[in-house]
């Protein structure tokens, strides 16, 4: 079987529905930021399967993949620590029992 | 390649390492001096970005645009960063204690609305718009460790924020597959109609949507007004909200010009229930400051009104109203913040009698809101009237009534706070006293919102010529 662009792009918008999935649907705040990275993953695969498959002779995708990477990484360091002070306050990670302002 | 174009975020970025690391070397005590530090070069990079204003070049095949239209909202976002740290001086106790980090923080949010807003393609533009958010996350957790509910609103913050940013992330990855480039103005040229396309514009869309606070992506707003410190829900309520219009904007009418038709009655549609529903949502509200964030999100509505209308007048209304919006919202943000350290309240009806406490309070947040109703003399009156008139030219004449509806219900909201400041019983006779900074600013923020109202024209010219550079 060849694999073509078709089947990447399947590939990262099912990984892509996961991470909304588990972001909406997780109670615990650190499930929730596990599901916002695969969502953000699954914007790499694109990035890259385009970039191979649309514009070969450009590394614009491989780019912007890259800074993808980067900044993911700062989101999550920062969401790390936002956990960390929520529990110190709370002493919960579980977002039901964030309840101090009106949802 | 001309890097002296680049000097007012060089010159940004440096100050802000430069407060870090004053921060980690200044004793103790005298902490305090850090804020005239800051106020000072915050002033001297709005001298440097006002000087570019005529300038017109990009970076690099355009990546990167200096023109007037992203000069003009650096001017913005430099005055309301400067706004906001005046109102520090008399609120941010562990900002000007403990650390002096806060303020390299808000210079770095600063730093990321200026990439964002002259950003000429999606990986600067997404940079900018995390550099800005990020920053934003750890500013309303700013509070950790004192008040719970901070740290609540940061995290809440982040969750929903870096959702919405993958989801329009994933936009841009489809925008990119479809045309082959992430230049902007390139975009444009090389797009068709398939679905990925229209999926990639709507994903977008709601990306933007989320910064800017638009109906249905608003939930988001009081919560997180309410939680963070007083003077990050300034700087959230009026720069980054600047931000994501400044970019909405300029994706939109570049990149898609040739969608109008599809898109314009979609964010018609949208426009029309955020004025509705934010004006609405408004009026029940207990809470002071959960007030004033539905009063945003219908600010919002009639902002994204200039949207529709898609033309220079349109954008020259946006940018005309998000200035004006700037000074009413701090005013009357800055005016709760006062109240708050005195009596440790943000319910409407402990504002009673403040007509008697203090005079200049109550007629700073009168006026303030009067102006974001949009009463004849006042500045917002003005900028409703440039975004209605352009609309209108577009035929969207039901698009101005609903907006004028919706003004008139505002005004019910904003001059009920008004009865109970002056007509309310007082039961403490006690003066609130204003620190010399704080009155600085509101007397400032009250005088620009008449005078802006009575003098338009400079402004507006100003603005004007500012619009030219997106068509």
């Amino acid at each position: 079987m060849i694999i073509t662009l078709n089947h990447y792009l399947l590939l990262a918008a099912m990984l892509f529905c996961i991470g909304l999935y588990a972001a909406l649907a997780k109670k615990n705040a650190i499930s929730i930021l596990m599901g916002i990275e695969l969502m953000l993953n699954a914007c790499i695969i694109n990035l890259v399967a385009f970039n191979r498959f649309m514009a070969p002779d450009m590394v614009v995708g491989h780019v912007f993949g890259i800074f993808v990477i980067a900044l993911a990484a700062a989101e999550v360091a920062v969401g790390l620590a936002l956990v960390l002070t929520v529990y110190r306050d709370l002493l919960s990670v579980n977002i039901d029992d964030f309840n101090w302002l009106k949802w | 390649m001309d890097y002296t174009l680049l000097v007012p975020e060089i010159f940004v970025a440096s100050l802000a390492c430069l407060l870090l690391i004053l921060g980690l070397i200044a004793p103790k005590g005298e902490k305090r001096g850090l804020v005239l530090f800051a106020i000072v070069g915050i002033i001297a990079s709005i001298v440097v970005v006002a000087a570019h204003f005529n300038m017109f070049d990009g970076f690099l095949g355009r990546m990167y645009l200096v023109d007037s239209y992203a000069s003009y909202f650096k001017v913005l976002f430099l005055v309301s960063v400067l706004l906001v740290c005046l109102t520090t001086t008399s609120y941010f106790k562990p900002l000007a204690g403990e650390g002096s980090e806060a303020y390299a923080i808000m210079l770095f949010a600063t730093l990321g609305m200026m990439i964002l807003v002259s950003a000429g393609e999606l990986i600067t533009l997404y940079v900018g718009m995390e550099l800005m958010t990020i920053s934003f996350y750890i500013l309303t957790a700013n509070l950790a460790g004192e008040d719970a509910r901070s740290s609540e609103a940061g995290l809440k913050y982040l969750i929903l924020g870096a959702v919405s940013s993958a989801v329009m992330l994933y936009g841009f990855t489809l925008l990119y597959g479809v045309t082959g480039t992430t230049l902007i103005h390139q975009i444009a040229l090389h797009s068709d109609s398939s679905p990925a396309f229209w999926l990639g514009v709507v994903f977008a869309l709601s990306g933007f949507g989320f910064k800017v606070a638009m109906v249905p992506f608003h939930m988001w707003a009081p919560e997180i007004y309410e939680g963070a410190p007083p003077p990050v829900t300034i700087f959230l309520a009026v720069a980054s909200k600047a931000a994501g219009f400044a970019v909405f904007v300029r994706v939109f009418l570049t990149a898609f010009p040739y969608h109008a038709d599809h898109w314009v009655p979609i964010i018609a549609f949208l426009a029309a229930i955020t004025m509705i529903l934010g004006n609405l949502a408004a009026i029940p509200q207990q809470n002071i400051k959960r007030m004033l964030a539905y009063s945003s999100i219908a600010q919002a509505g009639y902002l994204l009104v200039g949207l529709v209308a898609a033309n220079q007048l349109g954008v020259k209304g946006i940018l005309f109203y998000t200035m004006i919006y700037v000074f009413a919202n701090v005013g009357a943000f800055a005016v709760t913040i006062v109240f708050n350290n005195v009596s440790e309240s943000d319910d409407i009806a402990d504002y009673s009698g403040l007509a008697q406490r203090s005079p200049l309070l109550a007629a700073t947040l009168l006026i303030c809101m009067l102006s974001m109703a949009g009463i004849p003399p006042l500045a917002g009156f003005a900028g409703k009237f440039y975004l209605f008139s352009a609309v209108i030219d577009q035929g969207f004449l039901w698009l101005a009534i609903i907006g004028l509806v919706m003004s008139m219900i505002s005004v019910y909201y904003y001059l009920s706070v008004a009865r109970v400041m002056y007509l309310g019983q007082v039961t403490d006779y006690s003066a609130i006293k204003v620190n010399g900074s704080m009155k600085l600013l509101l007397y400032g923020c009250m005088i620009l919102s008449i005078i802006l109202g009575v003098y338009p024209d400079a402004l507006a010219q100003i603005a004007n010529t500012a619009a030219k550079f997106m068509f």
